[in-house]
């Protein structure tokens, strides 16, 4: 299991590498590595060209404007893991990221890497698509955007051009104080999810819900928001009933079917995942009200 | 006297240089000029090979050659690979070729070796190997395999079962016939491997001076693999070394002698140049052997309090694709099942059967977690619904203390009677039920069910047969240094052989067990002997060096007799020195004892003694000692996942003495992590055309540490009469009882739905469907 | 064949090497520098074996190419010991703890608690387990990496209290 012969290009520059996606034939982007590395140590990935994104400065940064979170493409999950500005105004990534990988794996592994490679399962993705990020590109072009719900167009296919390089991703901020809950049914610590579930609420002061956002993770190559759960429940207040009728909504999505689970199987999950979503961030978003 | 080494918690021999990254396994070894070699592997579960071309690859720079079975033939006296236990009950051969060349019939069979100058470029060169196959249909399920009309795994064969045999005693039509009681149900035990965490691999080379053949091989038999070594390559034994370096765990695969291991020794000839190969984790799912799979249909027969009449049934069990070893897995399964338990009589049919996947060879346990789980489900069954406490009916059939030593009605593989030698088996289930707190479980449990939780309590018991003989050659000698030096075919794989010997020598010889230097699994260095499988080197190799090390001593003691002209019954042996016992002045290095005995030209030796003092043993014990225990399980089901969670484990083990007991633990520790891999989570996959699906760690599920339930674990010693140790095995004991337990407590948690549990793993997946199916309602 | 020349400090040890680009960190320890002592159990990242310190941080060497780690210190089981050979608290404590048996996964057992035991000085069970949970043994079971690793933190703590 050793990677396939390549030719091994390490830019120090985002425009260096825009020309290198342009000029080189059969390329892979390297991020973290936690994800193409071992395609290429099982040769699944057999590219030519192997650009090094690790040396490309300015691509990692976490930064908070009034309305938003920016992280740049190539910061650490651990960064991330750790970063006190994400905990304090964008918490669902800190609860979600402790359940990827491990330790090691966060150490080295990107955001970008991880939207990029689309796993369905991947958290950072469910997150992305439940908080309605927005990634920035580059390419020969110049600069686009591209809203997450656009962005995954096929099994472990994003909406990238072949010469098109990830570059940053927004995140638009929900109130202080709101509420959020991850949760994953995944068979052992730091597994991929089987199925996961993020929700977000936020409550008017007479704990009724404002505004609600939740996706299942695992169930499709994409994330499933799923509006009905996000309509019905808006205008009512939070209740263990209340999350048990909104969650059977997601009794009769579509889902993959593998050897580790059923389409069916995936679906009970669904539904306990999403339950178990609404019910954290009923209780966060409830006790974040008490407290101001 | 008090015991100096012998039964101490000491620290091991092995540790420093493993802890400091200076250990050896066979990937670390460097010499000089070496080359690597990569296998080019079956993509199909069967075909016919209908061309190969190796221009291709063979024109990299880099590619010294590519070599097939037809290149093979040539050097050796058999293109395939004997079975190392042959048994009359086969009904055909179907021996491992070294390199496949007509048709293969399993994804990973090897078909031809690339050698290059690194391991990168051999990798390469494999994709460029060319070869045409006819893609022929694969059986995948045994079921299927005796099936009317079944195609054949192998094309040339007349069908697809290689043996068939009975197993039992006593009159089970008359027990069934006459019985109050008769339950029965049918398991299926999932195939499930050992992933050592070091795949396998060997390195081969030639001495340019005296033209020897040295294998370093990470293998559990260094002497077996030498003697078929020699054999096939029709060398003398003595020109064929194959020693074992540091080895990164085995459980049982690596016991097998591979093709792998024959091609590169061949390869090394053939270029007269080291060759080294090291199998990669994808590898290994394809080609190390595996275990696990079998179906079984039993009954059980009892009267109304619960008494076993009898037990029949039949075992279909799935060989894979090849005989790679002998029937120890289906024959160890079917023995097992009733050991624990009277069992007035008691029959299982077993039909052993082909199948085109990955042969089939033992993995920790070897066959009987899989009687033992079919045992103790049916004591479930019969249990539950006669409303017997489960506890209760497994005490009215233990067999009793005063019952040892208890011969059961049949026999080993090898023909020797199965007879229970020591143990108190209701004691340790008392012991084991007392701690676990069964009797209060109920109450926990209503309260649990009162909270929307679902808790269930499960036990298990088991006996097991340790100390395979026949012998386990080892010698003991005082070198001219004055250390002690052992040598032994034994193997060490990570369960601690140097120090459990160093343990037992040092016991008699001085009580310092880095004074004692022990060589293990080398064929040049001793002898005779087997190595390490079946729980058996405490048992076998332990009595040798315990022999060995009485000779030793007694000569010691002898000549230092002589030298200090003191009594020998006065001295004793305290670190280097041999010492008149109360006379602190008067002793005599061991160093200067060793060589008084190597002699001066001309002179007599002291005392007239016979020159030297070393001493080697085979001590023969054919009879197998039996080790006991009890696992007691608890377990959490989230009825909306249908996840299990282990919550605890309570462990009563008896094996007899125990020489370390670190390493016990350790062993035992590590074996119930395994079990619970294969209750939950170990799932070896094969879609109906043959192909693995499960051929990564993060698809096929090794416990982590996170997964690990809380574990009691306490000890009874029930020395054996068998050996002067009193020992018996231990490194399979903690998987034995585990999926049985597991079962136990997932179907008590699950009691008011009336689930049943009669598969391993147990996965969410499959749980949650017989939920649905019970009408569970979340 | 690409190849590149780079400059590694491992541990403490500066070394010039040319390699191919394809080669992994995991194979140009193992191979070139001969510091056999990070193992490969997988080389698809998921059993922990081959596991260094990158720049302090704990990394899957499989996982990344040796021109990666140009310019960055590494430090392998190798370099967990003091100069004149007196082992690490964490080594000592695998040894009284019996937290090994084969040996093979000991090397990324042992970087990944160093990391561990510098970030959380006073670890809580729970939390050796979470820090090893990407840590495959076969052999242990576990108990007794963990006993060895608390042992090993009140040892460090007694040594240099914070």
């Amino acid at each position: 299991m050793k990677p396939p012969d390549f030719q091994y290009h390490a830019p120090e520059t985002i425009e260096q590498v825009v020309k290198l996606l342009a000029l080189l034939e059969n390329n892979r982007l390297l991020a973290g590595g936690q994800s193409l590395m071992p395609m290429l140590n099982m040769r699944y990935a057999m590219p030519d060209h192997i650009i090094d994104l690790n040396r490309v400065a300015g691509l990692a940064s976490i930064s908070l404007t009034k309305s938003d979170l920016l992280i740049g493409a190539m910061t650490r999950q651990r960064d991330i893991e750790f970063s006190a500005e994400i905990e304090s105004r964008c918490p669902i990534i800190s609860e979600g990221i402790r359940h990827v990988g491990h330790r090691q794996t966060r150490n080295r592994g990107t955001i970008g890497g991880s939207l990029c490679h689309l796993d369905p399962s991947a958290e950072l993705v469910t997150l992305c698509a439940v908080l309605d990020a927005t990634v920035s590109v580059v390419g020969p072009g110049g600069k686009r955007d591209i809203a997450f719900a656009d962005f995954p167009i096929g099994y472990m296919t994003s909406a990238l051009q072949p010469e098109e390089c990830l570059t940053g991703i927004r995140i638009p901020l929900w109130p202080q104080g709101h509420g959020y809950g991850f949760v994953e049914f995944a068979r052992r610590h730091g597994d991929f999810a089987i199925v996961s579930a993020a929700a977000l609420l936020e409550l008017d002061s007479s704990s009724t819900i404002k505004r609600a956002a939740i996706a299942l993770g695992g169930v499709g190559y994409a994330p499933l928001r799923v509006p009905k759960i996000e309509t019905d429940i808006v205008g009512k207040k939070p209740s263990a009933e209340l999350w048990a009728d909104a969650a059977k909504a997601c009794a009769t999505i579509e889902a993959l079917d593998d050897i580790h689970a059923s389409s069916s199987y995936r679906r009970r999950l669904a539904v306990a995942m999403a339950r178990r979503a609404l019910q954290a961030a009923g209780e966060r978003g409830l006790a974040n009200l008490s407290r101001h | 006297m008090t015991t100096k080494t012998f039964g101490k918690r000491t620290r091991r021999l092995e540790d420093p240089d493993l802890l400091r990254g200076k250990a050896r396994f066979v990937d670390d070894i460097h010499v000089d000029g070496m080359l690597h070699a990569a296998f080019v592997r079956s993509p199909h579960a069967h075909a016919k090979i209908v061309s190969l071309d190796t221009a291709n690859a063979l024109a990299m720079p880099g590619v010294h050659a590519v070599l097939t079975g037809e290149d093979l033939r040539a050097h050796a006296l058999s293109d395939r690979l004997a079975v190392a236990l042959p048994d009359r009950v086969y009904k055909q051969q179907r021996n491992r070729p070294i390199l496949v060349d007509d048709e293969t019939v399993y994804v990973g069979e090897a078909i031809a070796m690339v050698i290059a100058d690194d391991p990168y470029v051999a990798e390469d060169a494999v994709s460029r190997v060319d070869i045409e196959f006819e893609v022929l249909p694969a059986i995948s399920d045994c079921r299927q395999a005796l099936s009317p009309g079944a195609l054949n795994v192998h094309s040339d064969a007349s069908d697809n079962l290689i043996a068939e045999f009975t197993s039992g005693y006593g009159d089970v039509n008359s027990a069934f016939a006459g019985a109050a009681h008769v339950f029965g149900e049918s398991y299926w035990q999932h195939r499930g491997c050992a992933h050592a965490m070091e795949c396998r691999g060997c390195l081969a080379a030639v001495d340019p001076l005296d033209h020897t053949l040295t294998l370093w091989s990470s293998t559990q038999t260094p002497l077996m693999g030498a003697r078929l070594l020699a054999e096939m390559l029709g060398r003398e034994e003595a020109s064929v070394r194959v020693l074992a370096p540091d080895v990164g765990g085995g459980f049982g695969p690596k016991l097998v002698f591979y093709p792998e291991e024959a091609a590169v020794a061949i390869a090394a000839i053939v270029l007269n140049k080291p060759v080294k190969w090291i199998e990669d984790r994808r590898e290994h799912f394809v080609s190390t052997t595996q275990e696990r799979d079998q179906y079984w249909e039993a009954e059980i027969a009892v009267d109304d309090g619960g008494k076993i009449l009898g037990v029949r049934g039949s075992l279909l069990h799935d060989h894979g694709a090849y005989t790679a070893r002998g029937l120890t897995v289906p024959q160890g399964a079917v023995s097992a099942l009733t050991l624990a338990y009277v069992v007035p009589a008691y029959r299982m049919d077993v039909k052993v059967v082909l199948t085109n996947k990955v042969p089939v060879t033992p993995v920790r346990g070897a066959g009987q977690p899989q009687g033992i789980f079919v045992m103790e489900r049916l004591l479930d069954l019969a249990a539950r619904t006669l409303k017997i406490d489960r506890a209760d009916i497994r005490r009215r059939n233990l067999v009793p203390a005063d019952a040892m030593p208890f011969k059961k009605g049949f026999v080993t593989r090898g023909g020797i009677p199965i007879v229970l030698d020591s143990g108190d088996y209701p004691a340790c289930q008392a012991d084991a039920v007392e701690k676990a707190g069964w009797a209060d479980f109920p109450a926990r449990q209503q309260a649990a069910r009162a909270e929307g939780q679902y808790i269930g309590i499960g036990m298990a018991n088991y006996v097991e047969g340790t100390g395979r003989g026949p012998f386990e050659q080892v010698s003991v000698k005082l070198a001219s240094s004055g250390l002690i030096h052992v040598a032994t075919g034994a193997a060490a794989m990570g369960q601690g052989t140097k120090t459990m010997l160093a343990q037992i020598v040092a016991e008699q010889l001085g009580g310092v067990m880095e004074r004692v230097v022990v060589t293990t699994g080398d064929s040049a260095k001793i002898a005779m002997g087997f190595g390490g499988f079946n729980s058996r080197q405490t048992v076998m190799a332990g009595s040798s060096a315990h022999l060995a090390a009485l000779k030793v001593r007694q000569k010691i003691l002898q000549v230092a007799s002589h030298l200090l002209e003191a009594d020998a019954a006065d001295l004793d042996i305290d670190g280097e020195n041999v010492f008149v016992v109360g006379a602190a002045g008067m002793k005599i290095s061991l160093r200067q004892v060793a060589k008084a005995m190597i002699g001066s030209a001309g002179f007599t030796l002291p005392g007239n003694l016979a020159p030297g003092i070393e001493a080697t043993e085979n001590v023969v014990i054919d009879a197998m000692t039996y080790a006991n225990g009890c696992a007691v399980v608890e377990v959490a089901v989230d009825l909306a996942t249908a996840a299990v969670t282990v919550t605890r484990v309570v462990f009563v083990h008896d094996g007899g003495k125990i020489i370390n007991p670190s390493i016990v633990d350790g062993q035992i520790i590590g074996a119930i992590a395994h079990g619970i891999g294969n209750a939950l989570y170990e799932w070896m996959g094969y879609g109906d055309d043959g192909q693995p699906l499960t051929t990564n760690l993060a698809d096929y599920l090794l416990m982590t540490s996170t997964e690990m339930p809380p574990i009691s674990l306490s000890h009874r010693e029930s020395p054996t009469p068998l050996n002067p140790l009193g020992v018996k095995g231990v490194g399979e004991s903690g998987v034995m009882p585990i999926p049985a337990a597991v079962a136990s407590a997932v179907e008590d948690a699950l009691s008011p739905f009336g689930v049943r549990i009669t598969q391993v793993p147990i996965r969410p997946n499959d749980l949650a469907a017989l939920l649905d199916k019970a009408g569970v309602v979340v | 064949m690409d190849q590149r020349r780079i400059t590694i400090g491992v541990n403490g040890t500066s070394f010039s090497e040319t390699v191919s680009t394809r080669t992994t960190l995991a194979d140009f320890l193992r191979h070139q520098l001969r510091l056999t002592g990070t193992h490969l159990g997988c080389e698809h990242g998921v059993c922990g074996a081959c596991t260094v310190l990158l720049d302090g941080r704990s990394a899957r060497s499989c996982l990344m190419l040796a021109v990666q780690a140009d310019g960055h210190q590494i430090t392998t089981v190798e370099g967990l010991e003091s100069k004149d050979g007196v082992l690490h608290p964490l080594q000592q404590a695998f040894a009284d703890h019996h937290g090994l048996q084969c040996g093979f996964c000991t090397p990324g057992m042992l970087t990944t608690l160093v990391e561990l035991l510098r970030d959380n000085p006073d670890p809580s069970e729970a939390e050796v387990r979470m820090a090893i949970s990407g840590n495959l043994c076969r052999c242990t079971g576990y108990q007794s990496i963990v006993t060895a690793t608390l042992d090993a933190a009140k040892r460090m703590r007694t040594e240099h209290p914070a």
